[in-house]
């Protein structure tokens, strides 16, 4: 953009007759001129662009954003946000002024920035709850079923989602029964699921009865917390 | 259900007021008493360096063998005439049938080394018939090894146990299958069924379960990870391999063999609900026994005649032993109270060995215990009573004993005792050993 404003320069003139001659004088010192150019007009923040002026007939030349310059140049700028220069020339003639606009635009969205796209694996563990058992049952707490229902809302949401539902048991009591235990554990969240709509082809289930605790103690908290239905991501 | 008012008659152990029919005291005419046995080390026989070892291994396995058995009162050693016992002319009867040592039987004879070979005669004497005492004149030839004094002991052992415990064949060279975690990984191992060579068969690296062995010791069946599964898995003792068996789907558990090897009984979670099954040894001709909802586990063939099979149910809530028609009908419960899992049917069909939390439930925190019941009159006994947790049991091929695992020396370890809960005897030590599975021969 380049803006140049010319002074006008009014010229006198009188159309009466009778004019006692003026002594002739010296003429009147000649306007200022000025040029203020930006190039390129446009950057994305953080880049940098040419400023140039040039003016004439100026002892006094001005850019408001920078200061005093020479009477002609060029320097780089880089402002952060868009800005309209300003550049005034003044001589013994007037002054001539100059304006050059530099709009400078939101860079785009950084690239990835890790806003992490969620792996199917992260999301699974951060919306899938477990589900726990009361001592030597299989059948789901009531008080679970708000857990059952949100999975199963998830898994209908993800249907790309196969998962294995593994049922485990605690320490007390045999292994081979801990074992069929744990099968009838798992099916039972598995058949809550497919009740609810879940396809079938979506979950696997494993019984580990009391062969993989996640909790060693033997207290009636660990306890607890091995008499579950622990979902995985996958199915192996 | 009533608790056993009479004792059982094939434990002999309890004799005096045993009552009922008598399977083992049969021909040994010495009534339900165990018999006395002397057992003088055996004697040198050779110069060579290597038969002081050897004859020491022998007469250890030799007097264990025979103090095990469940049917002698072996005599201290210290009651002993002094002397050299190495052949039929060292022996005077009356020395042996004396007090102190009171012997109605006394096993002597000789180890010799020569030239890499050891050789071992063994007799036994009945010191009350002078005019013909010998009862057994055995001999041995085997590579002059450790292992092999340890198998002609064993040898020497079944043949006197067989000839006085009413021609039932001695266990002393049986073994015992077992799931071991030592390297790390629940593997099946093998044992003698007094300990001694202790061995992995399996090296699977997953989670390997219930081992049982095949009637004629050529594969153990289990249930294992290694695939997936758990799957039915069978490893060929004789290939050392594992075999083709399918997969089943769902869980599969706890198999067990048929006396006559023909067929596995299981449990299979492959409809989405644990229930027993059978199929043939190679897994064919696969057969649903059970319907009813809840977790049904561990079977077990009545091994006299393969019509019945007992089994864990959870149907009802807490596992209870049940027993049905090897065709899934005429289901009866034997144990309808606690928390009864494990049953493991004696050799003669005649008991049911079972772990059992009698008082079970809040505030009655019972013990496992090993039980036996008679499945005919449904009477019981309660064989274990030191603490931890018994489970497990399986029977020795005479009957006369049962293996299981406790956890009352600390860890789950692997224990024998005879029959009637006496000789309480621990294989096992280190990491965790559980699951024993006692060979059929």
């Amino acid at each position: 953009m380049v803006l140049t404003l010319a002074a006008v320069a009014v010229v006198g003139g009188c159309k009466k007759k009778v004019a006692p001659p003026v002594p002739p004088t010296a003429p009147p010192p000649p306007q200022p001129k000025a040029t203020l150019t930006v190039s390129p007009s446009s950057l994305t923040r953080g880049g940098s662009a040419s400023l140039a002026w040039t003016t004439s007939d100026a002892t006094s030349v001005k850019i408001d954003e920078i200061g005093t310059v020479s009477a002609s140049g060029s320097q780089s700028v880089s402002p952060a946000d868009s800005t309209t220069y300003h550049l005034t020339a003044t001589g013994p003639g007037g002054s001539a002024e100059a304006t050059a606009r530099l709009t400078v635009v939101e860079p785009p969205p950084p690239p990835a920035p890790p806003v992490a796209t969620e792996s199917d694996a992260e999301l699974f563990a951060r919306s899938v709850k477990d589900i726990y058992f009361d001592y030597d049952r299989y059948d789901l707490r009531t008080g679970d079923a708000t857990a059952v229902n949100e999975n199963a809302a998830f898994f209908k949401e993800h249907p790309s989602i196969k998962f294995t539902i593994e049922g485990h048991c605690d320490e007390r009591g045999s292994t081979e029964y801990n074992l069929a235990l744990g099968d009838n554990r798992a099916n039972a969240a598995r058949t809550a699921l497919i009740n609810a709509g879940v396809p079938a082809s979506q979950v696997k289930v494993v019984s580990f009865g009391k062969e993989k605790p996640f909790c060693t103690e033997s207290n009636e908290d660990c306890w607890q917390q091995n008499r579950r239905d622990h979902f995985v991501y996958g199915q192996q | 259900m009533k608790r056993l008012a009479v004792l059982l008659p094939v434990l002999l152990l309890l004799a005096a007021s045993m009552v009922g029919q008598d399977q083992i005291r049969t021909g040994i005419g010495v009534g339900g008493e165990r018999i006395r046995i002397a057992v003088p080390d055996f004697a040198t026989a050779t110069q060579d360096a290597s038969v002081a070892p050897l004859n020491k291994t022998f007469n250890e396995v030799l007097f264990n063998d025979l103090s095990a058995a469940g049917i002698f009162d072996v005599a201290s050693r210290s009651f002993y005439p002094m002397g050299n016992f190495a052949a039929p002319q060292d022996i005077k009867l009356d020395a042996w049938s004396a007090t102190p040592v009171k012997a109605s039987m006394v096993a002597f004879g000789n180890l010799g080394v020569s030239n890499g070979t050891m050789q071992v005669q063994g007799w036994l004497f009945d010191t009350k018939s002078p005019q013909n005492p010998q009862v057994l004149a055995k001999q041995y030839r085997e590579q002059a090894i450790d292992g092999n004094a340890r198998l002609i002991a064993h040898k020497f052992a079944d043949e006197i146990i067989f000839r006085l415990g009413g021609g039932i064949n001695g266990i002393a060279e049986s073994k015992i299958f077992f799931i071991s975690t030592r390297s790390g990984h629940k593997e099946v191992w093998a044992m003698d069924y007094d300990g001694a060579a202790q061995h992995p068969i399996t090296h699977l690296g997953s989670i390997s379960l219930s081992p049982r062995v095949s009637p004629d010791n050529s594969r153990v069946a289990f249930s294992s990870f290694y695939k997936g599964g758990p799957n039915i898995s069978v490893y060929s003792l004789e290939l050392g391999r594992m075999l083709n068996f399918p997969a089943f789907g769902g869980t599969n558990l706890s198999p067990a063999w048929s006396s006559d090897g023909a067929h596995l009984a299981f449990s299979s979670s492959r409809s989405g609900d644990p229930e027993i099954y059978v199929c043939d040894a190679n897994g064919g001709n696969l057969k649903r026994l059970t319907q009813v909802h809840g977790p049904d586990v561990s079977p077990v063939w009545n091994p006299r005649t393969n019509s019945q099979i007992a089994w864990v149910s959870g149907r009802s809530g807490l596992p209870r032993i049940y027993m049905m028609d090897s065709d899934g009908g005429n289901v009866q419960k034997l144990v309808d109270n606690g928390y009864a899992v494990s049953p493991a049917w004696s050799p003669n069909g005649q008991y049911l060995a079972f772990a059992w939390i009698r008082h079970y439930g809040p505030g009655a925190p019972g013990n496992s215990d090993i039980y036996i019941m008679d499945v005919v009159s449904k009477h019981w006994i309660q064989l274990t009573h030191d603490g931890g947790h018994n489970d497990s049991p399986s029977w020795s091929p005479d009957g006369r004993h049962i293996v299981y695992q406790s956890t009352r020396g600390g860890g789950e370890q692997i224990w024998t005792m005879l029959a009637d809960g006496s000789q309480q005897t621990q294989l096992t030590f280190g990491s965790s050993n559980t699951q024993p599975n006692w060979s059929w021969k």
